[in-house]
């Protein structure tokens, strides 16, 4: 256990990084802050439906859908993989409500026999496929995720201006586009997510808007499938908007401190992973999980003291 | 938009699927029946461990996943399978070797603070489960990860074997993961055993359960506290990510054969270690492939079958029992459109012309004629000449239907003081299935009355009995001529 955890050494952990390796410290930092705000956005409305546990399993079932795109296309090329991550994140979903709807098995055994079975496939079918020759896909790269490879990714260029790694650019012009839309149909999705009922009565098509919102998710979950891996990608999902949550009822505050968050995990675990030397992507969740936390102790004397203990055992069906 | 995912999913397997099957034919044709004969004969130490394994952990699992399942806790077992994981790197770091004990100790204190962490955030929170679940699973992953990514950069920390716990791989279980895995099992089925009565009543009644004073939390901690054994013993062989799989697909697919406990326990922890010899099976033979991946892709095959042909809760046998109730229902409206055109004619003729039916059921000819072929098949009807006629049998159920619906709008006008002209949808609906008692109290109830409150004849036991031809038997009260 002896020299475990290394000594912190301001010089070495908070300057250094940024002194001597600036480029790469500046990217890692930006792709995580960039990855944690798309995902808390996706999120908010998530934990809103409460489907926080849908967004396990598209992250799980998408590698299902890379591996059969890769089959087919011999390339990962970025319109491939939104094609094959849109239509494997509503093939999950399809299956959940097939086996719900059909059968007496209730929402969550079936998320787990939808996301685990095309996972196993997922599994099986990438080893088949290395037995011909190198994938592209790594397992492993389905738990850790490869944030500390971007900086090394090729800058992308755009009418003569170099604007950083392609998988920062990728996933930076899905946050815009996210954001654009997020401010378009506002409304929609608000409305939908808090009073389904309400949105029917006004002519809104609630089928539409669950589906969009599936569709928009397995796109974030597929462009930062590569940075953070399938199980930390569900950590920024979840935790940002919980920590919101936990702070505000109000939705746009509530997206506004979900960049807050976004920003303080992502620079905070970049210096964490450097002191302790390991994965960035599983410090910033840690350091996530510490806001939440840390969001937690502050509000609940003020909140929720009268309230503890309420909640039976399992309540709701 | 569902549909469209489905037809985009259809083609991509579709297109991929020749092309595959041709390639995994080379590749596990060349020795696949010498594999599979050495797995048979068991000679090999190593199948034996793996086969062991692989059957334990499925019978364990499925145990504790059948309890999961009725107590809609199924993703429980999907964030405790993760939360372990950083238990399982500070039991590493233990010492610095891959000791069981340790590994064990750490997993299981892991996932039962995870246990905790879930039923205090839903305790303190507003967040609801499916947020408690997400945090724990995801959080406590990042932290192991932190701690393996940490002990990988350790001197003698690469070659630490603990990426296995990640997929799991069978062929790797030794004699003392096997050990380990057959205490955790007779420590499973023993609780399970000694105390089934509790776990039945807490997973189903809690309510009940605290009111009979019985603490309910300390079940559903060792409950916890027994999915946690479960879930690090299975580690080895199947990872992290699919130990979920085998707690609850075997369970689901039980689910839907059984209505009993005890008997989906039984069915649960037979899929489970069916699924389990497959895994190891398909694994050992395939050349290197992972063993999780195939367990559970046996379990989810057994879960499919299980949807689509389970007697009472299957696909196939709903919408069988579904279409032969329609079937029945539409004849039974055939002859009741029959007896109306007869009793129109005052039971006079025999035969009634077919076109009379199919105006009577809004109809075509043609469609009518269907109809009366349906009923010709099950012996309810004769026809002959494009005229039709009841046989003995057919000619008691046109009594029965029409009774039914007779006596029912009476007791609707009567009893529950409806006006007569808003009864008719009701009885149509009930007279298929009100059965012989029902009809006995209700004419009691109504003092056997003959008319209904349309003042058309109810037919009576006696109309129903014996096979002579209906006019005769109907000239009993008289017909509608002969009415008081």
């Amino acid at each position: 256990m002896t020299g475990f955890v290394p000594a912190f050494e301001w010089q070495r952990v908070m300057v250094q990084p940024w002194t001597e390796d600036f480029t790469v410290s500046f990217w890692i930092v930006v792709m995580g802050f960039l990855v944690t705000a798309t995902c808390g956005l996706v999120g908010t409305y998530l934990l809103l439906r409460r489907m926080a546990l849908v967004g396990d399993a598209i992250s799980h079932s998408i590698l299902f859908g890379l591996v059969v795109a890769f089959m087919i296309f011999r390339s990962g090329g970025t319109a491939v993989m939104f094609v094959a991550a849109v239509a494997t994140g509503l093939l999950t979903v399809g299956i959940i409500e097939f086996i719900h709807r059909q059968s007496r098995v209730k929402t969550d055994a079936a998320i787990c026999i939808a996301f685990t079975t095309l996972f196993a496939a997922g599994v099986v079918l990438l080893s088949v496929a290395e037995m011909k020759g190198p994938v592209h896909l790594d397992p492993d790269c389905v738990l850790y995720g490869e944030i500390a490879f971007v900086p090394l990714d090729p800058p992308v260029e755009f009418f003569g201006l170099t604007l950083g790694p392609a998988p920062v650019v990728r996933i930076a012009s899905v946050l815009v586009g996210l954001l654009a839309l997020v401010v378009v149909f506002y409304k929609e999705l608000l409305v939908t997510s808090f009073d389904p009922a309400l949105a029917r009565s006004l002519g809104i098509r609630t089928g539409v808007w669950h589906y969009g919102l599936m569709a928009g998710l397995s796109i974030v979950i597929v462009s930062v499938f590569e940075a953070v891996g399938a199980i930390l990608a569900v950590a920024m999902l979840v935790v940002p908007p919980m920590f919101a949550a936990q702070l505000s009822d109000r939705l746009p505050a509530r997206f506004a401190l979900v960049f807050l968050h976004a920003a303080l995990s992502s620079l905070l675990g970049y210096h964490l992973s450097v002191w302790l030397n390991c994965s960035p992507a599983g410090a910033m969740v840690v350091v996530g999980a510490m806001l939440f936390l840390l969001a937690w102790a502050v509000t609940r004397p003020r909140r929720y003291a009268s309230v503890a203990r309420r909640v039976p055992l399992q309540a709701d069906a | 938009m569902r549909r469209t995912g489905w037809v985009a999913a259809g083609l991509v397997l579709l297109a991929v699927a020749p092309a595959e099957a041709a390639r995994i034919g080379e590749l596990t044709d060349w020795d696949f029946g010498a594999q599979a004969a050495r797995f048979f004969s068991l000679q090999d130490p190593s199948v034996r461990y793996a086969l062991a394994g692989s059957m334990l952990l499925g019978l364990c699992c499925g145990l504790m996943g059948a309890f999961l399942v009725v107590r809609k806790l199924a993703l429980m077992g999907d964030a405790l399978s993760h939360a372990v994981l950083p238990g399982v790197a500070l039991g590493f770091l233990w010492g610095m070797t891959k000791n069981p004990a340790a590994i064990f100790t750490g997993a299981v204190v892991a996932g039962l603070l995870g246990a905790v962490v879930v039923q205090w955030i839903r305790a303190t929170t507003k967040h609801r489960e499916d947020a408690a679940l997400g945090f724990v699973l995801s959080s406590f992953f990042g932290v192991g990860i932190v701690l393996f990514t940490m002990i990988q950069n350790l001197p003698g920390g690469a070659k630490s074997g603990l990426d296995g716990f990640m997929f799991g791989q069978a062929a790797a279980l030794g004699p003392e993961d096997v050990w380990l895995l057959a205490g955790v099992t007779v420590l499973a089925l023993g609780s399970v055993g000694l105390f089934y009565k509790e776990y039945v009543l807490t997973s189903f009644d809690e309510g009940f359960a605290r009111s009979l004073g019985w603490r309910v939390k300390l079940y559903h901690y060792s409950l916890m506290l027994l999915l946690a054994f479960a879930i690090v013993s299975a580690l080895q062989a199947v990872g992290v990510v699919l130990v979920s799989a085998m707690l609850v697909i075997p369970a689901a697919a039980a689910f839907l054969l059984t209505d009993r406990m005890g008997a989906m326990l039984a069915w649960s922890a037979g899929f489970g270690m069916l699924a389990g010899a497959a895994g190891a099976f398909f694994s050992f033979t395939g050349r290197s492939l992972p063993t999780g991946p195939f367990m559970v892709l046996a379990a989810a095959a057994l879960f499919l079958l299980a949807l689509l042909f389970a007697p009472r809760h299957g696909i196939v046998g709903r919408l069988w029992r579904r279409r032969s109730r329609a079937a029945r229902i539409r004849r039974e409206n055939t002859l009741k459109a029959i007896y109306h055109v007869m009793e129109d004619g005052g039971f006079r003729d025999e035969a009634v012309a077919v076109e009379s039916v199919a105006g009577r059921r809004r109809e075509t000819t043609a469609g009518a004629g269907r109809e009366i072929g349906e009923l010709q098949r099950a012996g309810l009807a004769t026809e002959e000449d494009g005229r039709v006629a009841f046989t003995p049998a057919g000619w008691q159920r046109a009594c029965e239907i029409v009774r039914n619906h007779r006596l029912w709008e009476l007791y609707l006008t009567n009893a529950a003081q409806l006006a007569p002209d808003h009864v008719h949808d009701d009885a149509e609906v009930i007279e298929h299935v009100l059965g012989e008692e029902t009809v006995r109290r209700l004419e009691r109830r109504l003092n056997y009355a003959r008319r209904d409150p349309h003042g058309k004849l109810i037919p009576g036991l006696a109309d129903l009995a014996g096979g002579a031809p209906p006019a005769e038997r109907v000239a009993g009260f008289g017909g509608k001529g002969g009415a008081r």
